[in-house]
């Protein structure tokens, strides 16, 4: 059985809904779409929807107690919350430089968690 | 007093800031300042810790923290000088500016200067939202700070007044951090921030987006307990017997920006009353010769990207400061169905870049441009909101502007 | 957390319940004595109800009915308030009021006002046609009006935290978010407070809107009070320059119409009401959105050019009446000795123009104590003396000066208001120990711009944080239960648990 979804294209500003059908594994666009580039995000979304995760982590002795950071890759939809519950967890200590890797394979995704901000030593 | 000289001074080290002092000093400047009131540079990039910034300049998304960092780097290669934790208090005609930072008071000599100051956000008291006063209300900006800068959580029972960008993201950043978000209220019928974000910040989570609703009364003795929210018809007046009372313990207002300007104001200088910016010509020059505005003082950007585009056209003809003779000036009007466009003045002809606002959303239109009656453009627009600025360009032919021609931009409908 | 920096007596010779304008006044002149005098107040700082919710008007006397107390202290009160700023140093401008009739019928209500000024020796006063009144008020619509130079502005918190911190200095102790629960009388008073029990000799109820309920704690009231809300709206200080002196309308006599009220501040806002509307709950300080409609309307009558996007806060404060609205809604000042409990000194109903009123009524609450207690005056009386000037307010060379001395001078915390790092510590520094978001913008007015707290919020937070070791559970906006902040994003061990 597949599922009916209404998906919102967020490719460009039309915003497409498309009307797809899939179980998961397999993928039919049924109506809305306008575009080739609209019909892959689509499928994207209906079958392995990923999420680019942004956050902090708490930095020990720096100038600033946080440090922004960000997934290397966009992260999939249903390890969210398991990401940042880990992200939570960590902590780094200052000088902490931009593109500094804080988390390796972040909750088994084989993806790292990397800093955006540097923070100058307190 | 200490004095200084600069060939530009840059006031605000934001984005728009280190844009417009790069391209002044690839544009020949010798001696550029920076002037900021912060501690650090980057202005609200410091706090924008979500991806999306610079996808049209680079071809990458980044973090509004990265996007920053990547000016800085910049910024610091072209030997910039930086006056941090300083606040510009008064600039005159002269291109004098009075600076205070700890050293003491400093006098800049400036043979150009470019206002980059940005914008603050819309209170409680410009929508008059009636009821008690009641702490736990903060505009979504200062809560973000708190949240991102300062290490401190704002509340755990989170409603969010505004659909704009601001507000969405932080609906997922207040999610992400373990609050309660109840849902966003948004007045108009249409989300107003990028569809993107609704998708990306509300419907993954199921933060519900009560449209069509506003915030009709405050409730909380010492810290906020409720607000109460109701339907709004298409005129924004309250729908009687619709109000919803909501339990919370914060409320975030994302209501919009305002351009800051009262340096600008205090030297005399034009402002639009449609942007809340300064009027400027197509180098983005102001009404006071040798001043100069970009970013979200002049206007308020949608992208940082569009808004680095234009600092860095600013901060050329800063540092070119040429003085074009003026004998007319063309005026360029925002007509029917346009909210704004800037630049509102043209003063010599060429190639001039428009960017302008709807007044609503409408599928497919045609955009004219008049001047003085004759159509000398048109456009067809697709898709268009008033919240994705609409940029363009065509030449401005030296019969219009000699002749000082009016120009007015006009949608159909 | 209130930290008091005196010792942690119990036994006064008298206990003032209030601190507010008329608490802090009688404190102040009380504690030019030989005296152990404390002032009980439940909000987290001085003047924190009606005291700062007002207009900051200094009255002439003109609208108090002659032979009243309300006249009296009015008069009296209004000559003393230029002496004693000078040597206090709050700040205090006599930009004078103009009571404008719109029309022939109201001239008669401007007669009456001038001749109950004249009974009640209001000096000066001066009936002008509107001409002559838009020499000097351009933007005012007016037929007639009456011309009253005796009436000012000041900044009511400011005057009530002079008043207050300077009898701080001269040792009389005030205990901040500390409420009076419960008083027994036998020889002397025994106090019960949220923060422990105190003895008194004497008793003073300056408690404001709450001076009924402690009335109750010792006997059955002979009144009731009647609660009267006023909501005010403030404009921002760009449009300062369309009034010069106060502008008040005759007193309406059609019903629904407010008759506001266009005062100018000291800081340069304007501030259009109050209204009033009696109410039941004296804690209900709400802002209503008919009240802020009439408001804007109402002025623009007066002052056509005042846009909405002028308004920048709103507030409301609450009345003490002592009358009902079908008795008249007005009655006369109660300031007596408790038949039933001597010792007992009750100011019940202190309305407008208890501000204007207030010295004047310390000294007289100082005389009706000097019946029952020998007063000795102190001989090392001090007085400090406020900064009658802002940073932002001096000139170069003074500022310059200061920055030299201590950098944070050169630190703008305030981008609205130029108000330094400096103000903002010597404002949290305060003698009385009061610590909260809204004693910082009552002391250094840092909040109360344009962007109201927008942008010197977090600031004013690391502030706290850092110099005064404030934990961030502990910051509050206003009141002890008004927290800021509710826990960190992310956990540091040095927190608390």
């Amino acid at each position: 059985m597949t599922d009916d979804k209404v998906i919102t294209c967020i490719v460009c500003p039309i915003g497409c809904k498309i009307k797809v059908k899939t179980d998961g594994k397999n993928f039919g666009i049924c109506d809305g779409q306008k575009c080739k580039r609209g019909i892959e995000y689509a499928r994207s979304e209906a079958l392995d929807p990923r999420r680019m995760l942004t956050s902090s982590i708490l930095v020990k002795n720096g100038e600033w107690p946080l440090v922004s950071v960000k997934s290397s890759k966009p992260v999939p939809k249903n390890k969210i919350f398991d990401v940042l519950k880990e992200i939570k967890k960590s902590s780094i200590k200052a000088p902490v430089n931009l593109g500094q890797i804080v988390i390796r394979n972040v909750s088994g995704t084989k993806i790292d968690i990397i800093t955006t901000k540097s923070i100058k030593k307190l | 007093m200490i004095n200084l000289k600069a060939d530009v001074a840059v006031i605000g080290g934001g984005p728009a800031g280190l844009a417009a002092a790069i391209s002044a000093r690839k544009n020949g400047a010798k001696n550029v300042i920076i002037l900021d009131r912060n501690s650090w540079l980057g202005g609200i990039l410091s706090q924008c810790i979500h991806d999306g910034f610079g996808v049209e300049e680079t071809g990458k998304s980044m973090t509004g923290t990265e996007y920053r960092e990547m000016y800085i780097t910049e910024a610091k290669k072209h030997n910039i000088s930086f006056m941090k934790e300083t606040m510009v208090l008064h600039i005159n005609k002269n291109r004098e500016l009075i600076a205070i930072n700890k050293k003491g008071l400093h006098k800049i000599n400036a043979k150009s200067i470019v206002l980059a100051m940005g914008c603050r956000e819309k209170t409680r008291w410009n929508v008059m939202i009636p009821g008690d006063r009641p702490s736990g209300i903060f505009t979504a900006g200062v809560a973000q700070a708190f949240i991102n800068l300062y290490n401190i959580m704002v509340g755990k029972n989170i409603v969010i007044l505004g659909s704009g960008d601001v507000g969405l993201i932080m609906a997922r950043r207040l999610k992400f951090e373990g609050a309660n978000v109840q849902g966003v209220v948004e007045i108009l019928p249409y989300a107003s921030g990028l569809p993107r974000n609704v998708v990306q910040c509300l419907d993954d989570y199921d933060i519900p987006l009560f449209l069509n609703h506003t915030v009709t009364y405050i409730k909380g003795k010492e810290r906020l307990e409720s607000v109460k929210i109701s339907q709004v018809d298409e005129k924004m007046n309250v729908i009687p017997g619709t109000e919803k009372e909501i339990k919370c313990d914060t409320l975030l207002l994302s209501l919009g920006l305002i351009p800051e300007n009262e340096l600008s104001k205090e030297v005399g200088i034009e402002i639009d009353i449609l942007t809340g910016g300064p009027i400027v010509n197509q180098f983005f020059e102001t009404s006071v010769p040798g001043i100069f505005a970009c970013g979200n003082c002049l206007q308020v950007y949608d992208t940082v990207d569009n808004l680095t585009i234009g600092a860095k056209n600013a901060g050329k003809h800063a540092a070119k400061n040429t003085i074009y003779k003026q004998n007319k000036i063309s005026n360029v009007y925002a007509g029917k169905g346009i909210r704004y466009v800037i630049p509102q003045r043209i003063t010599k002809p060429g190639r001039v870049f428009f960017s302008l606002r709807v007044e609503k959303p409408q599928e497919a239109s045609m955009m004219r441009v008049n001047a003085d009656s004759e159509e000398i453009f048109k456009k067809k627009l697709l898709w268009v909101n008033p919240a994705n600025m609409v940029e363009f360009s065509f030449d401005v032919s030296s019969d219009i502007v000699n002749s000082g021609k009016k120009l007015e931009i006009t949608l159909d409908d | 957390m209130i930290r008091n920096i005196h010792r942690q007596m119990k036994n006064f010779r008298i206990a003032i319940i209030g601190g507010g304008v008329i608490g802090s006044a009688i404190a102040w002149e009380l504690s030019k004595y030989k005296l152990d005098v404390v002032v009980f107040e439940k909000g987290s700082d001085v003047a924190s109800e009606t005291s700062k919710a007002n207009s900051g008007v200094v009255h002439s006397g003109i609208n108090s009915p002659p032979s009243s107390l309300k006249a009296r202290f009015c008069v009296e009160g209004n000559k003393m308030l230029q002496p004693l700023a000078d040597r206090l140093g709050f700040p205090l401008k006599w930009v004078g009021k103009y009571v404008i009739a719109k029309n022939e019928d109201e001239i008669q209500e401007l007669l009456k006002l001038k001749q109950v000024g004249i009974e009640n020796q209001v000096p000066n006063l001066e009936i002008q046609d509107g001409k002559e009144v838009n020499k000097k008020e351009s933007n005012l619509l007016c037929h007639q009006a009456l011309w009253v130079p005796t009436a000012g502005i000041t900044l009511p918190y400011k005057f009530t935290i002079a008043l207050a911190e300077n009898a701080v200095a001269n040792n009389v102790t005030f205990l901040l978010e500390t409420e009076v629960v419960d008083i027994n009388c036998k020889d002397k008073f025994f106090i019960e407070t949220n923060k422990g029990n105190f003895q008194s000799e004497l008793l003073i109820n300056a408690a404001g809107l709450n001076c009924r309920k402690i009335v109750s704690m010792l006997e059955k009231p002979d009144f009731n009070i009647y609660p009267c809300r006023g909501e005010y709206l403030v404009l921002d200080k760009s449009y300062s320059n369309l009034i010069n002196s106060m502008i008040y309308p005759v007193p309406p006599k059609k019903l629904g119409v407010l008759g506001v009220h266009i005062t100018p501040t000291i800081e340069g806002n304007i501030l259009l009401g109050p209204s009033a509307e009696f109410i039941d709950n004296p804690d209900d300080k709400i802002t209503t959105i008919e009240m802020m409609r009439n408001l804007i309307s109402e002025a623009k009558e007066i002052i056509p050019s005042i846009p909405e996007k002028a308004i920048i806060a709103a507030y409301s404060g609450i009345r003490c009446k002592l009358a009902s609205p079908d008795e008249g809604g007005g009655a006369d000042y109660r300031i007596e000795e408790s038949k039933q409990t001597p010792g007992l000194i009750n100011l019940l109903g202190i309305e407008s123009p208890g501000l204007t009123g207030a010295p004047a009524i310390a000294k007289e609450i100082v005389k009706m104590i000097s019946k029952n207690i020998e007063l000795k005056p102190k001989d090392n009386h001090k007085t400090i003396k406020f900064m009658k000037k802002r940073f932002s307010e001096m000139n170069s060379k003074e500022q310059s000066e200061l920055i030299k001395k201590d950098e944070r001078w050169g630190r703008i915390v305030c981008r609205c208001e130029h108000i330094t790092e400096a103000e903002i510590i010597k404002a949290l520094s305060n003698p009385l120990g009061a610590r909260t978001l809204s004693s910082v913008k009552f002391r250094a007015r840092a909040g109360m711009g344009r962007c109201q707290g927008g942008f010197c919020t977090q600031h004013i937070i690391r502030i706290m944080e850092d110099y005064f070791g404030i934990h961030i559970e502990d910051i509050k906006l206003k009141s002890s239960e008004s927290n800021l902040f509710m826990g960190r994003t992310r956990e540091v061990s040095d927190d608390k648990p």
